[in-house]
């Protein structure tokens, strides 16, 4: 029993660090990129306009589907890895 | 044959297929009822989120609110898209774990209160009722337009369908009609975005279009639009914003607010395995991001070609702007889309000054050096996705398509509310409270007739909406962020988080938010009554009534953290239900009671 509970509790963790990763990254090109850094990153020009916009329009959704994907993926294999799968 | 009859042919078509599949997708249990069996496959999963998702708000007012705000209304796209990353990442998977029928049936047993699930049934209500109302409504204005009927009896309509597959199937019905109310609106919503960004900027995809050259100026298309719209006295399209804060604050109730709407993540309850949600909430965003990507080009599009359509001067290679917005053209002149919209009232116009051209502009700006006497086109949001077709000349049946689809996208959010509003009805109250033993049998039918009453109801509101109908992202989404997604949350992050700090959490979240739109919008939103001008200038920190949520949120946590502290930490066989939802192993045999 002890090793299931070190093992279940090795798979929270290693589910909660995947987590904080995406989250910063889902942070980052949301209220980072397109948002609060927009002036920043102003020089930088994409069709017309610069990168915080385009972030706003489409590259924070497109990083978003990325994410979900990736973790989703990232999450089986814990899932098989722990054996906590179903 | 004629507009109307095209449009009665792919309305009815759509709606026979709807009624098809109830007949097909009758529901023979609680299970099929609540949950579609719980045999969903991810991808199928995926769509009818995404049509559960995309009311008529994102099918016919978004691109008008982008157009409209642009740059600052981008919080709508990354708000109503950043929500599923939460809910993929923080609550779907191990919510699917739990294997319950319901939200409030996870507050219940999780923070073991009966009154915790009662305050959750009560949010749930609230939110969903609000929301119905909007989709209601929006299916009677589409009725009204396309087919030539009262708004009232094209509701009715609407409703009667409704009726038929989410009262037979329930959520197995639900679930087949809005995938194909989803392939339905998804094609009524790009083929025009498509014709549109071709005749623009020669580019068939209208996300790339809109970071293209425009077409007829050889300039870059936001830089166009963004000389046209400064010509007439507006903002730079791309403009920043100043107050970030709100910015961030308002993008960020959305996201949480949209993880945290019950019809939603009850979707999530359909698919046979926890790996399954995840990949569904992929799944669901591609979907989604497919409209979402389009709304904003459509949006920016549409814009300048209203522009240029009144400006012609401005359309070409233009040397000086200001004195191509001199011109606009002759109202006897205008285009035949105009007069068609200006019988319905969403485009009206009065000639201020007198001299029979149409001056449209930002009626704010000071003018009077062009003898302008005030903007004299009024064009309301909502058109730009509507009038689409008609604006680039597509045939008629691209018009029919656009009737199918807003029908569609209310339709199949009317459907996913009404089920979250029935199943809190009959499972949380009547279950849940009043009659525990209810047999099966007996709580299908309690479920079909809440189901019914709810139908009659929203009907009833949404042909008579009351004041607060409007206050969807008000009140919705910020009861939603304030009060159950940080509950959800805690419940599966958290051990420690007991029923007193829940509860009392939940209350200060909602208690707080509801109290600070009032503060502005007026108490229960009844005109005249709020306490203070509803302007950025009284907002506190400037922070907007429909961005508060967030801090709703925030309080919420804060209480039940503190509470929870303060008080005993809960039983043992609690903690272990919290280490159950986490793990994915054994959720087949989690599912039933």
């Amino acid at each position: 029993m002890a090793d299931d509970k070190s093992n279940a509790t090795a798979y929270w963790k290693a589910n909660l660090r995947l987590i904080t990763g995406c989250m910063i990254v889902w942070a980052f090109v949301s209220y980072g990129c397109a948002i609060l850094f927009r002036p920043l990153l102003s020089g930088i020009p994409v069709g017309g306009t610069d990168l915080g916009f385009w972030f706003a329009q489409q590259g924070s959704i497109l990083t978003f589907i990325v994410l979900i994907f990736f973790y989703a993926w990232k999450m089986n294999r814990l899932d098989q890895q722990f054996g906590l799968g179903e | 044959m004629s507009q109307f009859a095209i449009n009665v042919l792919f309305v009815g078509g759509s709606f026979a297929i709807y009624i098809g599949i109830a007949i097909w997708a009758k529901a023979g249990s609680t299970k099929d009822f609540y949950v579609a069996g719980g045999g969903v496959h991810p991808i199928t999963n995926g769509m009818a989120i995404g049509a559960d998702w995309m009311s008529a708000a994102s099918f016919i007012s978004m691109a008008g609110l982008i157009a409209a705000g642009g740059y600052a209304n981008s919080t709508f796209l990354m708000g109503w898209t950043g929500g599923y990353v939460l809910l993929a990442m923080l609550l779907a998977p191990y919510l699917r774990k739990f294997g319950k029928f319901t939200v409030p049936e996870f507050i219940g047993d999780r923070f073991y209160s009966k009154q915790a699930r009662l305050v959750a049934v009560i949010c749930l209500i609230v939110a969903s009722v609000t929301y119905v109302i909007g989709q209601m409504a929006g299916a009677g204005v589409a009725f009204s337009r396309f087919l030539e009927v009262e708004a009232t009896t094209g509701l009715i309509i609407a409703a009667v369908v409704v009726f038929f597959y989410a009262v037979l199937g329930g959520m197995k019905g639900i679930t087949y009609t809005q995938v194909a109310q989803y392939i339905v609106l998804i094609i009524a919503y790009t083929i025009p975005a498509v014709f549109i960004s071709l005749e623009l900027t020669g580019n068939p995809i209208p996300p790339l279009g809109l970071f293209s050259d425009h077409a007829e100026s050889g300039v870059p298309l936001l830089t166009k639009l963004n000389e046209v719209v400064t010509a007439l006295g507006f903002n730079e399209y791309t403009a920043d914003v100043d107050n970030k804060l709100n910015m961030v604050l308002f993008t960020l109730t959305l996201m949480i607010g949209t993880a945290g709407l019950p019809h939603v993540i009850i979707r999530f309850f359909t698919v046979p395995k926890v790996a399954d949600a995840r990949w569904s909430a992929g799944w669901a965003l591609v979907f989604i991001g497919l409209l979402y990507l389009t709304a904003p080009a459509v949006a920016s599009m549409a814009r300048l070609n209203l522009a240029t359509t009144i400006y012609p001067e401005m359309a070409g290679q233009v040397e000086n702007m200001e004195e191509a917005a001199t011109n606009p053209i002759l109202y006897e002149d205008r285009p035949e889309w105009i007069r068609t919209w200006e019988e319905t009232g969403l485009i009206s116009f009065q000639d201020l000054n007198d001299d029979g051209r149409i001056q449209m502009y930002n009626g704010n700006a000071d003018f009077t050096d062009r003898g302008w006497e005030g903007n004299e086109l009024t064009v309301n949001n909502d058109i730009l996705v509507l009038a689409n077709p008609e604006i680039a000349n597509l045939p008629g049946w691209v018009i029919g398509l656009i009737a199918a689809g807003g029908l569609a996208a209310a339709l199949s959010t009317a459907a996913g509310l009404l089920l979250a509003i029935s199943s809190a009805i009959s499972h949380d109250l009547i279950k849940g409270s009043i009659n525990p033993n209810i047999s099966e049998k007996g709580e299908l039918m309690a479920a079909r007739i809440s189901m019914s009453v709810a139908i009659i109801v929203a009907t009833y509101l949404g042909a008579n909406p009351p004041g607060f109908a409007a206050q969807v992202v008000a009140l919705a989404f910020g009861i939603a962020a304030a009060s159950l997604f940080p509950a959800l949350m805690m419940g599966i992050f958290s051990k420690r988080v007991n029923n007193v700090g829940a509860i009392a959490g939940m209350l200060a979240g909602l208690i707080f938010t509801v109290v600070y739109i009032f503060v502005y919008k007026g108490w229960f939103f009844i005109p005249g009554t709020n306490n203070l001008p509803d302007t950025p200038d009284n907002w506190v920190l400037g922070i907007s009534p429909l961005s508060i949520g967030a801090i709703g949120a925030l309080i919420n946590f804060a209480v039940a953290f503190a509470l929870s502290k303060a008080t005993q930490e809960p039983p043992q066989e609690i903690q272990e239900l919290v280490e159950s939802v986490r793990y994915p192993k054994g959720a087949g045999m989690a599912v039933d009671h």
